[in-house]
């Protein structure tokens, strides 16, 4: 069994990297899905240009890279680490996302919006004082 | 109305498909190395679990979810509208995977989960 003190700084590193892999799938994905724009589920043939039109998109693969990594790094992760400590401890990305949004994607956010934000940030303060694991290990 | 029914499925798929993942890990037990050989043996005993196949079904449906909730709506609201699954995360981590949630986790989840509704409503 590994000490406290190292479980919480692999805990960290990880989610860390959780944030930035999950922020940037994202991301692609917006980016990918405002190129295709809007899908529409009228018609089978409807469907199979979106399916096309999605699968074709290099954002969009992009952004499928980065999710396979992030279930890679979630799942190692959770190997020792609660998930309902990890779970919280990625709303960091809250903080990146609006803000690619805003300045790459060129969306508004709102004060109200951004209040908001500040509050996730700070939940993820109080929940990164708890320990990583509170289960007993088989 | 279909944001709101496309958000519900994304939120419980996604968290659904999380906890299934969560307890196939916890099932093969703590990876103790990052060494690639260490990593790619536990990826494959991950790959073995029947949970861990439930939880990428679901997840599979949440990134379908994802995708058409993106194609309409911003990804300002989209991202931030999913961290519901923070608190349904934290209700699946106590009563399905037995974790202990104290006063200060779950004040840190309050606080995440007040932040989304702010997030949302603004």
């Amino acid at each position: 069994m590994k000490s406290s003190k190292t479980h919480t700084l692999r805990t960290s590193i990880l989610v860390v990297l959780l944030i930035i892999l999950n922020s940037a799938g994202n991301f692609f994905f917006g980016l990918g899905m405002k190129r295709i724009g809007e899908v529409h589920a009228g018609s089978v043939a409807a469907l199979k240009f979106a399916f096309v039109a999605v699968f074709s998109s290099g954002w969009i693969w992009l952004g499928i890279i980065s999710m396979l990594l992030f279930l890679g790094a979630l799942m190692i992760v959770l190997s020792w680490a609660d998930f309902s400590y990890v779970l919280p401890a990625t709303a960091a990305m809250y903080a990146v996302v609006p803000l690619l949004g805003h300045f790459v994607l060129g969306e508004s956010v709102t004060a109200l919006r951004w209040t908001g934000v500040a509050l996730i940030c700070a939940g993820v303060l109080f929940v990164a004082q708890t320990p990583p694991s509170t289960t007993e290990k088989s | 109305m279909r944001t709101a029914i496309t958000l519900i499925i994304l939120v419980f798929s996604g968290t659904g498909g999380d906890i299934a993942v969560a307890y196939a890990m916890k099932r093969i037990g703590e990876v103790h190395s990052f060494s690639p050989m260490v990593i790619l043996r536990f990826l494959g005993r991950a790959f073995r679990e029947g949970w861990m196949w439930l939880g990428i079904a679901q997840l599979t449906l949440a990134f379908c979810s994802l995708l058409a909730l993106l194609s309409w709506e911003a990804v300002s609201f989209v991202v931030p509208a999913m961290a519901l699954s923070y608190v349904t995360g934290a209700l699946g981590g106590k009563y399905f995977l037995g974790e202990k949630l104290t006063p200060l986790r779950w004040a840190g989840i309050g606080l995440v989960s007040v932040g989304v509704a702010l997030v949302c409503l603004g």
